[in-house]
């Protein structure tokens, strides 16, 4: 791959993107303070101590957000796997086996799909037992209705090419159809929603988390820290808006990555490489 | 002679080329091609895909497509186009030179009514009014043998046939009155029936109203029937010039000559054998609805023969493959294959039944999985019906890669690097490595350039001696039927409206449709289209 030829816009996005991560992983090791520590006063300014200042309780404000970029990226990024696992192979399945069983799984899927997401999460959160693994698996089933879409419109346009008649013709079982002639041919589009998904997952991991049905304390990821800190707000205290401007920087830093590999896949020059 | 109207000097097109990884270059499409065409004149433009032929004609209205860079010059009524300011080029197309299309029912807008746009561009020029536009159209629709003249132009292009589109186009082209048209391969698309009517309305209109026009074509025979002077391109480059007589009866270059000299395959009928390969009898299907698309069609072939099945698009071929191959379960009827009833649905069939009947498809392109190598793509049949793996697989799959004469070097390549005939070659392989007893071929070479399609056929025949292999082929081209049948099926409207040994399906006395498409087939010969014409007794069916 030719660096050069990567466009300004998917640059800024790839190092800000890193940046994230680079915080993710090794979020124990940079921290200057544990993240649920009380190391000063309530809402102290920024200072060379602290250096974006403190929480509602006196906790380092910067410690806080690398812990969360690490609770945020991680539980947003297994729930987009999960969904994209389990939608791509349903919607695969869907559109190769067809009839009733296609027939089936789309109006379920569109059951689904007709209640709001948010209120839909909400209620089911709530009468399960608040743990990481029931968050994701909520998050992971709802998204996976959008990717189950995507991927049966894509798989029904293929499933009818010849080769994948000539494959049937030939014998092969349905997993040979799903995963070696179907799967290597809707990557492209599937590996750019991935991106596009990522971030709606975020916006929702923090929307819950706001609610107060996300990560629970002490743990927080950024729309905890945003509700723990919203009502320094009416006394001029920022410190709600800096968790609040790290999800807005991720999402458009991914959209831009995203963005750019969308062009690169559909490009008619021959970008697919 | 008058001055010329187009006059074509040292023409050259390039593009660039972005490759995935490396450096952009710079490839010469078109190198250096002149020509001259005087009023009232018709060049035909021949070549396979990829000689540049369509870049030259459209080259004539300075249009290059996709970012293509033209040089040199090209003069129209004395102006050097390559050179105007886009203001004038928009005066100059669909005033003084127009353009048909190949596709004429992806080139017409579905919304708007046929007479809209047939008068948009003369109205828009302000030629006329929109009325004596009309007027005129009317007359065109008249001298194009259109039904009903007066009324087609408020139709929908849906509701007229694709030969009744391709003349509207014309007409739309003529209305103008331009000094020049631009045919870009106007019959191609159509069936040989329908291609004949097509062809013999273009050649009146132009004669005509005296327009010049340049056919573009791959068919030799085709334009032999239109022109005045044949241009060969080959590459991108002038192979040879000059009049129709000349190329027919006496070509000077190697490349032309073979061209004038495709199908020259000879293929000795065989005698039927006692048991049958594979027995169809009354079969009738239909897709879902109430309409059969085959009606109690019975046919056999032996092993190690050919049956080809011949008939216009719609007549029911296409179907009686996807019949037989279980992908459409008939509603009446069985298929016998190897002395034993076959399953009619395809998940019923034993894995044997599946491998020795294999297909072979019109578009290779779309036949193989473009994320597979040619190995993998060979090498599959192998593992599914022989569990053959590892270095045992890599030497049979070499060795098929010799029988389609491509050889080791191809193994590790993936679909889009391989040539039209390639990619062919390819599908050809895979079914070879299932060992079938009979291979089913659709359309396997019109998509092909003539002299690739006689590679292909002349390879299939030579199969066919060493693997016995029977063949099932599906065509609508009578020509590649009379080089390799050994007997012939013609269908007509899903029935089977002749069928028997070559040599007798061939010989008169014809039916009325046979007689119809046998005299179809365009004849590489001065006048053919004026005879045939004159002589025919039944309509095709596209009419």
């Amino acid at each position: 791959m030719n660096f050069q030829r990567i466009p300004i816009s998917a640059l800024i996005g790839l190092i800000l993107t890193g940046v994230f991560v680079f915080m993710a992983i090794f979020a124990p090791w940079i921290t200057p303070y544990g993240a649920a520590e009380i190391v000063g006063d309530v809402w102290e300014p920024a200072s060379a101590r602290f250096w974006i200042g403190t929480d509602n309780l006196g906790r380092d404000l910067l410690s806080r957000m690398i812990q969360g970029a690490r609770i945020t990226i991680f539980i947003a990024a297994a729930a987009t796997m999960m969904s994209f696992t389990m939608g791509a192979l349903l919607g695969f399945s869907a559109a190769v086996i067809g009839g009733w069983t296609d027939q089936t799984m789309s109006r379920g899927v569109d059951l689904l799909m007709s209640i709001p997401t948010l209120i839909f999460a909400l209620v089911v959160l709530s009468v399960l037992p608040s743990t990481l693994l029931t968050l994701i698996l909520v998050m992971a089933v709802l998204d996976s209705t959008r990717v189950y879409r995507l991927s049966r419109a894509v798989a029904v346009d293929i499933n009818v090419m010849d080769y994948v008649e000539a494959a049937r013709l030939r014998g092969e079982r349905i997993q040979w159809i799903i995963f070696r002639e179907i799967l290597p041919n809707a990557l492209t589009p599937l590996v750019a929603e991935f991106g596009l998904r990522f971030i709606f997952m975020v916006l929702f991991l923090s929307s819950l988390s706001f609610l107060g049905l996300g990560v629970q304390p002490p743990d927080a990821d950024w729309g905890g820290i945003v509700k723990e800190n919203k009502d320094g707000i009416i006394f001029g205290i920022p410190a709600a808006l800096i968790p609040a401007a790290a999800i807005s920087a991720l999402a458009i830093s991914v959209n831009l990555v995203a963005d750019w590999i969308l062009n690169r896949t559909s490009d008619l020059k021959g970008g697919r490489g | 002679m008058s001055d010329p109207l187009v006059d074509i000097k040292n023409l050259k097109i390039e593009a660039t080329v972005i490759p995935p990884d490396g450096k952009p270059f710079d490839l010469t499409i078109v190198h250096d091609v002149s020509l001259t065409l005087a009023p009232g004149q018709v060049m035909g433009l021949i070549g396979e895909s990829g000689a540049g032929k369509s870049t030259v004609g459209l080259s004539a209205m300075c249009y290059g497509r996709g970012g293509l860079r033209l040089s040199g010059q090209v003069f129209v009524n004395g102006r050097d186009i390559l050179k105007s300011k886009d203001a004038d080029l928009r005066k100059l197309r669909g005033k003084e030179v127009t353009y048909v299309s190949q596709s004429a029912a992806a080139s017409f807008n579905p919304a708007i009514k046929l007479m809209d746009q047939v008068v948009e561009a003369t109205v828009l020029h302000g030629i006329s009014s929109r009325s004596d536009a009309e007027q005129r159209a009317i007359g065109l629709f008249r001298s194009l043998g259109l039904p009903d003249p007066e009324n087609i132009g408020n139709r929908f292009p849906h509701q007229v046939s694709g030969g009744q589109l391709q003349r509207v186009m014309t007409a739309m082209a003529l209305c103008p009155k331009p000094d020049l048209i631009v045919f870009d391969e106007p019959t191609t698309a159509l069936d040989v029936t329908t291609q004949i009517d097509v062809l013999a309305a273009i050649k009146n209109a132009i004669h005509e109203t005296g327009v010049a026009a340049l056919y573009i074509t791959h068919d030799l025979a085709v334009v032999a029937q239109v022109s005045d002077e044949i241009l060969v391109l080959r590459h991108g480059k002038m192979i040879e010039h000059g009049s129709v007589k000349q190329i027919i009866e006496a070509p000077k270059e190697d490349y032309t000559k073979a061209l004038v000299s495709v199908h020259i395959i000879k293929h000795e009928e065989k005698v039927p054998s006692e048991h049958p390969v594979l027995k169809v009898d009354n079969i009738t299907a239909s897709y879902g609805g109430s309409v059969e698309v085959l009606s109690d069609v019975s046919v056999e072939i032996h092993p190690g023969q050919t049956l080809a099945v011949v008939g216009e698009s719609g007549s029911g071929k296409s179907t009686l493959a996807r019949v037989i191959t279980g992908l459409l379960p008939p509603s009446k009827g069985n298929i016998t294959f190897n002395d034993a009833e076959l399953p009619k649905s395809l998940p019923e069939r034993s894995i044997d039944e599946l491998r020795e009947l294999q297909m072979i498809y019109q578009m290779a392109d779309v036949a193989m999985n473009p994320r597979q190598t040619v190995g993998t793509i060979i090498g599959r049949p192998l593992t599914l019906y022989f569990n053959i793996r590892g270095e045992k697989k890599r030497k049979r799959i070499v060795e098929l890669l010799d029988q389609i004469e491509m050889g080791e070097t191809y193994i590790d390549r993936y679909p889009a690097e391989l040539s039209g005939g390639q990619k062919q070659r390819v599908c050809i392989a895979r079914c070879l490595a299932a060992k079938p007893k009979l291979i089913i071929c659709d359309e396997v070479t019109s998509a092909l350039d003539p002299l690739v399609a006689d590679g292909i056929l002349k390879l299939l025949l030579d199969l066919q001696k060493v693997e016995d292999v029977a063949y099932l082929f599906i065509t609508h081209d009578l020509a590649t039927v009379k080089a390799i049948a050994d007997s012939i099926a013609v269908m007509y409207q899903g029935r089977v409206a002749r069928y028997g040994p070559k040599s007798q399906v061939l010989a008169p006395p014809f039916d009325d449709y046979t007689d119809l498409l046998l005299s179809s087939v365009p004849e590489l010969k001065l006048g053919w289209l004026e005879s045939v014409i004159a002589h025919r007794k039944m309509e095709s069916a596209g009419n």
